[in-house]
């Protein structure tokens, strides 16, 4: 096979027009958020050489179901269901070539590159955009309970004098776990006038106070909300409200005369429709207030529901969930509600709407997820990394053709010809399974020039021996190829093993490192093997009458 | 013609017990320093937070740390990386009950006590990192057994390409450069992240190829000269593929020298990894793989145990009883 010099002038031509196709710039299409917000396509002509996240810049990041506050009963679904919604989600978030993939059994690994707002995308990320519509409570369930609840709260040992010393017993109390959940000064609580019971005198109803009348809304300091938050987690004393009512908080403060308040709201624990039943939400503008608001629609069967329950609760106030966190104040059901509404964000930036509408599209996660890894690099870090590692590819390179010119001379300089080859090779063959080359890949392809020559260090020492035993040129160049190929296969085998063992176990740099690694092995093996000595062949063929080689 | 080593015979068995006084020497403080002062685990090993900052203008490391302080964030490491502006700021996962999402909330805070020494804004966040603990415990073990495996696919190569007994001796000389490596590695307090994972398996394959070479020549020379003994052999084949070794590690060291000195700070531990992997890979393939190798052939001889395996006095250089025309 390949015997002759043209059939293997004309593989090796093969080998470098595809090696030069496969890197030649090409125009590619990105998607990308535009000035107004807007999802479009631009196209940039470059390199198809895919970098890693080192050094392009952007964030890793590999999430895990959180179940410290709900335990799911499937979590292999529960994780599926996550993937599709964080592809849907990351989709509308529009990032050049995202990387979503499930990682193991119970990891979502999520590879953004060249994002310029990482605290957003890790929002976006995290958010469980789980949106709920309930109708507030008309009972007056938690003004019955408190009384109650003080009671007990009593008999717990927990007393509403002394007020200083108070929240490190609570704490103690409560464990670590919600102390966690509380992570705000727990202190601010001593700051609260506290008058009767611990929560009769931190709880009150709206409507008593004369921030408004929505019936199931109660005000509370705004200082005292972590402190109220942990005690009314507390088992025993979260018994004490009726079945079917549930206690939400909402989602930001709120000012009523000097004070900063919390709203508390007592709900119907029923939700009368969920953002399952979502199919479209928008951002706008309210033309009124100026304030963001997100519209959303509803599909037929949610449409219906929601239909027929607003129009059972006419006159009635409805909250407005998302992640567990009531949105503004409840407003009142006017009329039948269809298949449309809408959500007013009041004080929040109109990037804040358009987020939310993005996630309450792309469906609510199923479990909260946790952040367990994350890492993030700067563009301008990528860049000055990539060039650093060119710089010294190219010194190193400069050395290796000296140490080979000056040991080989005219030898040498095949050789050097092979490592040109080397280099176009490996590249072409990188881009071409479309591999990434990360920071530690672009070491290993400067480090591989250096050991690329070894397979030609072994063929030309093995020509120099067979020469000083006296064989003739001709035959000294065939036995040295001959002999020096077992210990060329050898050792490359027991190399690729390594990078096998490194590709299995590491993470994304690693395993760049290690498919550079071993494409670096196959263009070397196919470089010193067959490209030397092609030309090897040529020389001989045009000097047959050479008789000393100089190698 | 430029040749180095080309007529070497040197009796590289014979002085095969000061090698093992060398490798004592070298290895015993290694791994005296490791079990005293440990491994110097990344953040990716141990869990944690790394940020790297670039600030518009030098910052006193005295500063940054009680800045870190008031924000409750102790024992951070802060370290100058690259240029006098730049810091890389590690805050390890200390407690064993933590969990990923205090990593999360470590890097806020480290973000807030820089806002507060250096000024929102006059700084830029070049790259963050948070490990859980569970993920860096997970990644260790990975690691380790990365090694391990590797080691057992190695043997079984070589087991099947040449014998068993020649497997064995490459991959006890391979356990003795992971080891060196690692001594090396305590001795600077080299930082083990996952890159120097990947520079001691890349070593490993480096040392590996170089035995291998050995081990090929020796397999050819028990052919070719059939009346030397195994010691003479294996002496004939370190020296005659001694010229070869000089040029390739020459080829390696440069262009990891180039790495050293030009690729950048991160690359930096990556390639002093490899370029003392390359001087350990080099001398365990003479001075360990070669002579363990006969020590196991003087154990459970094989077809390869020929001659007197413990020669006494020295057998005559093996290169001079050759032909004068060489």
């Amino acid at each position: 096979m390949f015997s002759t010099i043209r059939s293997r002038l004309i593989v090796i031509a093969v080998l470098i027009v595809g090696s030069v196709y496969f890197l030649f710039p090409r125009d590619v299409t990105i998607r990308e958020p535009g000035p107004n917000g807007v999802m479009h396509d631009v196209t940039v002509t470059r390199v198809p050489l895919k970098r890693g996240l080192d050094l392009q810049g952007g964030m890793h990041l590999a999430l895990e179901l959180d179940q410290s506050k709900q335990v799911s009963a499937d979590p292999a679904k529960d994780l599926e269901l996550a993937l599709t919604v964080m592809r849907k989600r990351i989709d509308e978030f529009g990032v050049e070539e995202p990387l979503i993939q499930k990682v193991g059994e119970n990891r979502i690994v999520v590879e953004l590159a060249g994002i310029t707002d990482p605290a957003r995308a890790k929002a976006i990320v995290q958010r469980s955009a789980f949106l709920e519509f309930k109708i507030t409570d008309e009972t007056q369930a938690l003004e019955k309970a408190l009384p109650a609840m003080d009671r007990t709260l009593r008999n717990l040992g927990i007393k509403s004098e002394g007020a200083p010393t108070q929240p490190s017993a609570v704490q103690q109390l409560l464990g670590g776990d919600s102390a966690k959940a509380t992570p705000k000064d727990s202190t601010a609580a001593d700051t609260a006038t506290v008058t009767g019971g611990v929560l009769s005198g931190l709880i009150q109803p709206a409507m008593a106070t004369g921030a408004g009348n929505t019936p199931g809304e109660y005000a509370v300091p705004e200082p005292a909300y972590p402190r109220v938050d942990s005690l009314l987690n507390i088992p025993a004393v979260a018994r004490q409200l009726p079945r079917g009512i549930t206690l939400r908080w909402s989602s930001s403060p709120t000012s009523v005369g000097v004070q900063s308040v919390r709203f508390l709201y007592a709900l119907d624990d029923r939700s009368i429709v969920t953002g399952a039943n979502l199919v479209d939400a928008q951002a706008q503008i309210d033309p009124l207030t100026n304030g963001p608001l997100v519209t959303f629609e509803l599909d037929r069967a949610g449409g219906r529901k929601f239909g027929e329950e607003t129009g059972k609760h006419v006159g009635d106030y409805m909250a407005i969930l998302l992640d567990g966190r009531v949105q503004g104040r409840p407003p009142v059901i006017q009329s039948r509600i269809g298949r449309n509404g809408q959500i007013t964000l009041a004080g929040r930036t109109l990037q804040e709407a358009q987020d939310l509408a993005l996630t309450l599209k792309a469906g609510a996660l199923p479990i909260p997820l946790k952040i367990v890894e994350e890492r993030q690099v700067g563009a301008s870090l990528g860049s000055d990394s990539i060039r650093k590692g060119i710089t010294a590819g190219l010194i190193g390179t400069i050395l290796v053709v000296l140490i080979m010119v000056g040991y080989y001379r005219l030898s040498g300089v095949l050789a050097v010809a092979a490592l040109a080859g080397y280099i176009l090779f490996t590249l072409g063959g990188l881009s071409m399974i479309e591999a990434t080359l990360t920071l530690p890949g672009l070491a290993g392809i400067v480090l591989s020039i250096g050991i690329a020559v070894d397979a030609n260090v072994l063929i030309f020492e093995r020509i120099r021996e067979e020469l000083l035993n006296g064989k003739t040129v001709r035959l000294a160049v065939d036995e040295g190829f001959r002999h020096a190929m077992n210990a060329i296969v050898d050792s490359n085998v027991s190399t690729v093993l390594t990078a096998l063992f490194l590709f299995q176990f590491g993470t994304g740099p690693v395993k760049g490192f290690a498919v550079t690694l071993i494409m670096g092995i196959i263009a070397s093996m196919i470089t010193a093997i067959f490209v030397t000595r092609t030309l090897f062949m040529i020389w001989l063929e045009r000097r047959p009458a050479m008789s000393t080689l100089s190698i | 013609m430029l040749r180095f080593f080309g007529h070497a015979s040197y009796d590289f068995i014979r002085v095969r017990r000061t090698a093992y006084v060398v490798t004592a020497a070298v290895l015993l403080p290694g791994l005296f320093l490791l079990l005293v002062r440990g491994l110097n685990y990344s953040i990716e090993f141990t869990g944690g937070t790394l940020l790297q900052v670039q600030s518009s203008q030098p910052v006193n490391v005295a500063d940054l740390r009680s800045g870190l302080d008031r924000e409750g964030i102790r024992g951070a490491e802060i370290q100058n990386f690259g240029a006098p502006n730049e810091y890389v700021i590690r805050a390890r996962v200390g407690k064993p009950g933590s969990d990923a999402n205090d990593t999360q909330i470590t890097a806020a805070a480290v973000r807030k006590a820089l806002d507060g020494v250096l000024g929102a804004g006059k700084y830029t966040v070049v790259r963050t990192e948070a490990v859980g603990p569970k993920v860096g415990g997970e990644l260790r073990q990975k690691a380790f057994l990365a090694i391990f495996l590797s080691f057992f696919a190695v043997l079984a190569y070589l087991a099947y390409r040449f014998e068993w007994r020649f497997g064995l001796a490459a991959v006890v000389a391979t356990a003795h450069d992971i080891l060196a490596t690692i001594a090396f590695i305590a001795a600077l307090r080299l930082e083990v992240s996952l890159t120097v994972v990947a520079a001691i398996l890349s070593m490993v394959g480096y040392s590996l190829n170089d035995t291998i070479i050995i081990f090929d020549r020796v397999r050819e020379n028990l052919h070719k000269h059939k009346n030397e003994s195994l010691v003479q052999i294996l002496n004939r084949s370190i020296n005659e593929t001694l010229p070869r070794s000089i040029l390739t590690h020459g080829t390696t060291l440069a262009t990891l020298l180039a790495l050293i000195i030009f690729g950048g700070a991160v690359i930096r531990p990556f390639a002093l990894v490899m370029f003392f992997g390359v001087f350990t890979g080099t001398f365990s393939s003479i001075f360990i793989a070669a002579p363990v190798l006969m020590a196991i052939q003087k154990r459970w001889p094989g077809a390869a145990a020929r001659g007197h395996l413990n020669p006494k006095p020295a057998p005559a250089p093996p290169r001079k009883a050759q032909p004068a025309g060489r």
